[in-house]
């Protein structure tokens, strides 16, 4: 195991963080706040309770999920993308490390980043509503695993990824608009029973679901399903990143 | 000398169809600067992009210090350091914290008195703390040098090193490649200055259309293939040649005031001295003589136009 080369290519990773903390940290923080300002605010104030959840602490997890899959997806497909663009793929690739390694750095990362940017909203969320977590440790558990798996996700788009358009369109086009509709700010039992089924094959709201209920103790979802599909998640994204490192397709011509 | 890098039966033919490599078996002495040269789209970054395992070959095996780089990848690569072709570098990372990230990259401790010397002794060390945009191109390409060295490496790939620099820095960069020959480390450049591989070369290779036509020992090649150029300066302009001098081997200045004659230096009869003879029994007085050696150039582009 190159040690040393893992924590070269997360140090490094983390460091443009700190270069860009306007864009990594703060600007996702002002996002939630102002979506915690309008739906939890002014629309929740509408609305009495959902499970006996008030609506400010139900649209919590939801919130923190819809950031850390943007933002993980985004971390890890820029991380890897820009290298590819700018030319300096070349040492990565010529250095003594394996694809396991490669990923270790880039996914850890970009998990990393997003895991603190959760607990930040989560802080941030404490400002605005009152909120209790019934399950901490599974609360982390879910966190981490969301992030790495849309890490693995984003580092899979970025290698895919032929231009910046490329490398927006999956994050803008696909996953936002899933997030919004996998249960975020409501609770699907809210849907007509037909939409209720379209919805469950939507997979954020595993995600959304199995987070709600490490809060609150409730869900949309068992949490064992919610687990299970996480895991599945993780299980495909690291295969087809196998797949790349091993034929590499759009990596090593 | 033993060979530290063995190249067997390596091609490379891309998905288009496009054969940038013909089964290729090449040995790089250790120790030695080994100069491959070749016009564009040649095959020289391919091959040496497979050695460094940046792209996958099509067939063959490779070795370097006797560790197959596909087996034994980590191994192999901690011995080779690469300076690529393009600029390409993150430019705003600072130099002191690029060339650290190189050293952990390829699994070196750090250490930092190390890097220190290296930086300096490539002009980089009052620059430490720049960030590489801030620097010109040739401070970017010693830093690409200095990353590449950043894991002490025993074998050097440096891929077009001098392609736009001046010529100063172009001295100094020959200056540091021998400097590092003379530590031990296996030089292998690819360059398109064949005065580069002229001055320094231990041994030349010449790559075209992805086929590897000849290596010979520069010395060699330059006796074996080069042609020496006979000038004979005359007192009398020469309306036309006496008889028995061939006029396809020797020519008539247009002013009929000289003499030229191509010969092979390998030859064990050069017909120098049949010439210089002829002139006399003829009653032509000459007032100088003159020699010149091809240049490796020279037999380049023949070697080249000749296959072609």
């Amino acid at each position: 195991m190159n040690t040393y080369g893992v924590k070269a290519i997360y140090l490094f990773e983390l460091a443009r963080t700190w270069r860009t903390l306007m864009q990594s940290i703060a600007s996702p923080v002002l996002s939630t706040s102002l979506y915690f300002i309008v739906f939890g605010s002014a629309i929740g104030s509408q609305i009495v309770s959902i499970d006996g959840i008030s609506y400010g602490a139900f649209i919590i997890p939801g919130l923190v999920m819809l950031t850390i899959l943007t933002e993980s997806t985004s971390n890890a497909s820029f991380g890897i993308y820009m290298p590819k663009f700018s030319g300096t793929i070349y040492e990565i690739l010529s250095a003594p490390v394996s694809a396991f390694e490669i990923v270790a750095g880039y996914v850890g990362a970009a998990a990393t980043k997003s895991i603190l940017l959760g607990l930040i909203i989560l802080l941030t969320a404490r400002l605005f509503v009152d909120y209790s977590i019934a399950h901490p440790l599974l609360m982390l558990l879910f966190l981490v695993l969301t992030c790495v798996t849309f890490a693995l996700l984003g580092f899979l788009i970025g290698l895919w990824a032929n231009s910046f358009e490329q490398l927006q369109i999956i994050p803008m086009m696909v996953i936002a608009p899933l997030t919004f509709l996998g249960g975020t700010f409501y609770s699907i039992s809210m849907l007509p029973e037909f939409w209720q089924k379209v919805t469950l094959l939507n997979p954020v709201v595993y995600l959304v679901s199995g987070f709600r209920w490490s809060f609150y103790g409730s869900a949309d979802v068992h949490i064992g399903v919610s687990l299970a599909m996480i895991t599945l998640f993780i299980a495909i994204c690291s295969g087809l990143i196998a797949w790349v490192f091993h034929t590499g397709y759009k990596l090593k011509n | 000398m033993d060979s530290i890098i063995e190249v067997n039966n390596v091609s490379k033919t891309y998905k288009t169809g496009f054969q940038a490599l013909q089964p290729i078996d090449l040995s790089i002495k250790r120790g030695e600067i080994f100069a491959l040269l070749g016009p564009n789209g040649a095959g020289k970054t391919t091959l040496i992009s497979i050695i460094c395992g940046i792209v996958n070959a099509s067939g063959g095996t490779i070795t370097a210090d006797g560790l197959d780089i596909q087996r034994h990848y980590r191994q192999a690569r901690q011995r080779i350091g690469l300076v690529p072709q393009e600029l390409a570098v993150n430019i705003f990372e600072s130099v002191w914290n690029t060339v650290k990230f190189s050293r952990g990259l390829f699994g070196c401790a750090p250490d930092d008195a190390y890097l220190e010397q290296l930086l300096k002794n490539l002009s980089l060390w009052d620059k430490k703390d720049s960030t590489i945009m801030a620097l010109s191109g040739g401070m970017k390409r010693r830093v690409l040098i200095a990353k590449a060295l950043a894991h002490q490496p025993r074998i050097l790939f440096l891929d077009e090193p001098t392609a736009g620099v001046d010529v100063e820095l172009r001295r100094d960069m020959w200056a540091m490649i021998r400097r590092l020959r003379d530590e031990g480390v296996t030089i292998i450049l690819t360059t398109h200055y064949i005065e580069e591989a002229e001055d320094m070369a231990d041994r030349i290779g010449v790559i075209n259309k992805g086929q590897l036509m000849l290596v010979e020992e520069k010395h060699r090649l330059m006796r074996d293939l080069g042609r020496k150029s006979l000038t004979v300066h005359l007192t009398q302009p020469l309306a036309v040649l006496p008889s028995p001098i061939d006029s396809e081997t020797v020519e008539l200045a247009a002013d009929g005031l000289s003499l030229s004659y191509q010969y092979n230096t390998a030859a064990t009869d050069t017909g120098v001295a049949e010439l210089l003879q002829t002139l006399a029994q003829s009653g032509i007085d000459y007032s100088d003589v003159s020699t010149k050696q091809s240049s490796l150039e020279e037999i380049f582009v023949s070697l080249v136009e000749e296959k072609a």
